[in-house]
């Protein structure tokens, strides 16, 4: 049925047409939200891969280099 | 409520065997990438074997860099910042390492079933059906895991990684079960249930946006996490962030039609992917831009950091991959670039730069961290940059001239109005010194990555392995209690479920709207009456054109323009395509255009040139294919492979398959075996290469013929069904 009835459908070039308002459509809405956001909330979500708790490793004298300008 | 501090352990095996996979892997990869520059002006080191041509090496080269290499190095980047991220452990050790060895399953499968000739001949889709649902059902796993570690994170919200790896979960999903619909006929044979058109429309837009959602989002994901830890700073915009990732995610989907440009595609698919992908500049560049300005103030660490190094080249190589793809989609401005090495350029601008770069500079980030130690050599890490970045400017720069050079010559008239290059070899002559030169740029990358490789093993023996890492933090708050009053986007990071079905609708709405009317509207296809399908022993010839691969360098597609109408002849229509299970346009011409080669050339000519391509064209870079000549056909799969196709859609008449099939094979191989006899070549009907050149001869030829003939020119004599009596399926 829904085969029968798209296969009759004319008129495809409305496609680009609709394609391209749909975007804007969903792109505005974005810009909406983000508009919205209060300041502190991004700024905590921004900071979000910092505070996992990852410490650098110590920084002891393991390194190949290291050794190397302790002996010159 | 409880708000007791948890104690919990991050899994570091998980994130390690993928490190020292994507390390191997994308060893082999490149190698595999360096012999077929070499094969392309070196022929010899095609070896004269069917593993080692070219046709068959250029899938496994491809394969090894986006699942083998950039596979591995996703899964290990997801798998360190999504526990912590989260913070919270994965959601299955079983799923982790179902992911980690089914998805070193498939590569070992690739790499051996590629080599041996098993492929569907769809680009980045080549494996066959076996190893297709092996594929889902390892993805499966991982996007379960994926989402089960989200659902039980301690951490209130998704950071904006997480997104990019939740719609590249969802939209890969999609994409591969669209694209890999196929009906087998054998253990590791099958048909593409698409035809022509719909074939190349679904192929791309799976190709296209296999390079958007594996290529891309995730390694952006990657990007949001790596970078900032890297900068010890956080992202330059959330805000921007949301918008990069809404935009690339609804448009990216819309922009396979751009590989099809001039093609025999309905003009309104081309428009629409050309329009989507002009529009993929502003996400892509938001992107480029909010990751460079997370370096503010911190530039002066990119001098001394070589992490900082590649992941500010690997930036700075996706905003020009990302602005020169766009650019390449302009109809314009393909219609010089398409077939030519401008698209490899652009690819390994992206691949060696973006997706390496990338990876590496993870890489010597992470396994310091998790052997507890410090990287081995930074000099040694910075000598890999420096090589790393001159073998990416040797390839792609010599790239770029051979492109260009190839795609004006294709073009270029004399003052008589002749083409000014009217042997095609010519064209090719031209271009096999940037060809040497590209070779070198992609010694030089090896050689930095092996510097690599050398630097990391290194660095984890100078370490201990940490393989739990004890990390705490307080159980997640309920969301709503959280929030009280409802925050839009605040609130959608709160929610994996609905996130996910988000995407997976913003996906979903660009590839029905442009596949389905491609599948179902009949005027999209305009139907020619002298288009028949393949006799049987065209048939034979055309799946051994398949398994060798011709199609990496070869089209079938004459495009609509004077250049190409007088070098190949009338240019291609979509009805010619409606038999053609899977679509053989190909992507590049290394060698010329195929579709109208039907009728060009005596049988004879074709025998030598396959046996030898030197003694027809001298100079040719083509491989020899001497076990064509001696190999015996295969007709016992060919009532198999009717029935298939019969299902499909092509006119067979019922019971062809029973006998008639094999009386018009050995009919035509006959008429060919007498055909080549006055060419001074002696052979047996039952040959490979008999069939391969009754492939060849049919080419094109369809709609040279009187539209209603009645009669099957070479068709089935049973039926002489047409393309009109065909159904779609």
């Amino acid at each position: 049925m829904i085969k029968a009835v798209l296969e009759h459908i004319g008129g495809v070039g409305v496609y680009g047409v609709v394609s391209v308002c749909l975007f804007f459509a969903v792109f505005l809405g974005v810009l909406l939200r983000v508009a919205r956001m209060k300041r502190a909330h991004a700024e905590s979500m921004a900071a979000l891969p910092l505070n996992d708790g990852e410490t650098d490793p110590p920084q002891i004298v393991t390194s190949h280099e290291r050794t190397v300008e302790r002996n010159s | 409520m409880n708000t007791g501090i948890e104690t919990f352990k991050y899994d570091n095996r998980i994130v390690r065997a993928f490190a020292i996979a994507t390390v191997f892997w994308g060893l082999i990869g490149f190698s595999a990438g360096l012999l077929a520059a070499c094969q392309l002006f070196w022929p010899a080191l095609n070896l004269n074997l069917p593993f080692t041509t070219f046709g068959r090496i250029r899938p496994l080269h491809t394969n090894a860099v986006i699942f083998a290499f950039v596979g591995n190095g996703m899964f290990t980047g997801i798998y360190y910042s999504l526990q912590r991220l989260c913070k919270a452990r994965m959601f299955s050790d079983f799923l982790s390492w179902l992911n980690f060895w089914g998805w070193q399953a498939v590569i070992v499968a690739a790499a051996l079933t590629l080599p041996l000739g098993f492929t569907t001949s769809k680009e980045y889709a080549e494996l066959e059906w076996p190893i297709d649902i092996a594929i889902a059902v390892v993805w499966v796993a991982f996007t379960i895991n994926l989402l089960g570690t989200i659902l039980k994170r301690r951490e209130r919200h998704m950071y904006v990684a997480i997104w990019f790896y939740i719609a590249t979960a969802i939209t890969v999903a999609v994409l591969h079960i669209v694209n890999s619909l196929e009906l087998p006929v054998g253990a590791l044979k099958s048909y593409s249930i698409y035809a022509g058109v719909q074939d190349a429309l679904v192929q791309w837009w799976y190709g296209h946006n296999a390079v958007a959602f594996f290529l891309t989002t995730p390694y952006l994901g990657l990007m949001y996490y790596f970078l900032p830890k890297a900068a010890n700073r956080p992202v330059f915009s959330y805000r921007l962030s949301i918008i990069h990732f809404w935009a690339l995610i609804f448009i990216y989907i819309w922009a396979g039609p751009h590989h099809l440009l001039y093609t025999a595609l309905p003009d309104w698919a081309q428009s629409l992917g050309m329009v989507f992908s002009l529009m993929l500049i502003a996400p892509s560049w938001g992107g480029m831009l909010n990751g460079l300005l997370t370096l503010r103030g911190a530039w002066d660490r990119v001098r001394q950091d070589p992490m900082l190094k590649f992941m500010v080249v690997a930036v700075t190589a996706y905003g020009m991959a990302t602005l020169e793809g766009p650019t390449l989609a302009i109809k314009s401005v393909n219609s010089l670039s398409h077939y030519t090495d401008w698209t490899i350029a652009h690819v390994h601008t992206g691949a060696l730069g973006w997706n390496g770069f990338l990876t590496f500079s993870m890489l010597y980030w992470l396994v310091p961290r998790l052997y507890n130690t410090r990287l081995w050599s930074v000099k040694l890490a910075n000598t890999h940059f420096w090589i790393a970045l001159l073998g990416m400017m040797f390839y792609v720069v010599p790239m770029y001239a051979s492109g260009v050079t190839q795609g004006l010559m294709w073009k270029q008239f004399n003052q008589d109005g002749f083409l000014q290059y009217p042997n095609f070899l010519e064209t090719v002559m031209q271009v096999v010194p940037m060809y040497r030169l590209r070779a070198v740029g992609g010694t030089l990358y090896i050689l930095g990555a092996l510097l690599m490789a050398y630097n990391l093993w290194r660095t984890a023996r100078s370490g201990q392995f940490v393989p739990e890492q004890e990390a705490q933090a307080a159980p997640r708050v309920h969301a709503a209690a959280e929030h009280g009053p409802y925050r839009p986007h605040r609130w959608l990071e709160a929610k994996p479920v609905l996130f996910a079905s988000l995407a997976l609708l913003a996906i979903l709405v660009g590839g029905l709207v442009e596949i389905i009317p491609m599948y179902l509207i009949k005027e999209n296809v305009p139907t020619i009456a002298s288009v028949k399908p393949y006799t049987p022993l065209e048939l034979l010839g055309r799946d051994i054109y398949i398994r060798e691969g011709c199609v990496a360098c070869h089209s079938q597609m004459v495009r609509p323009f004077r250049s190409e109408t007088e070098r190949y002849g009338e240019y291609s229509k979509a009805g010619e395509y409606v038999f053609d299970h899977p679509f053989l346009w190909g992507s590049k011409r290394t060698g010329p255009d195929l579709h109208r080669v039907g009728g060009k050339y005596p049988d004879a000519w074709h025998y030598n040139h396959m046996d030898d391509p030197r003694s027809t064209s001298p100079g040719s870079i083509m491989p020899r294919y001497p076990w064509l000549l001696t190999r015996t056909l295969d007709t016992a799969s060919l009532p198999a492979r009717i029935r298939a196709l019969r299902k499909l859609g092509v006119p067979y008449p019922p019971g062809y398959e029973n006998g008639p099939a094999q009386k018009d094979l050995e009919q035509q191989a006959q008429r060919i075996v007498l055909s080549l006899q006055t060419g001074m070549v002696n052979t047996q009907t039952n040959r490979e290469i008999i069939a391969l050149i009754a492939y060849l001869q049919r080419l094109g030829k369809d709609i040279q013929a009187a539209a209603p003939a009645p009669g099957p020119a070479p068709a089935p004599t049973a039926s002489a069904p047409t393309a009109q009596a065909a159904a779609k399926p």
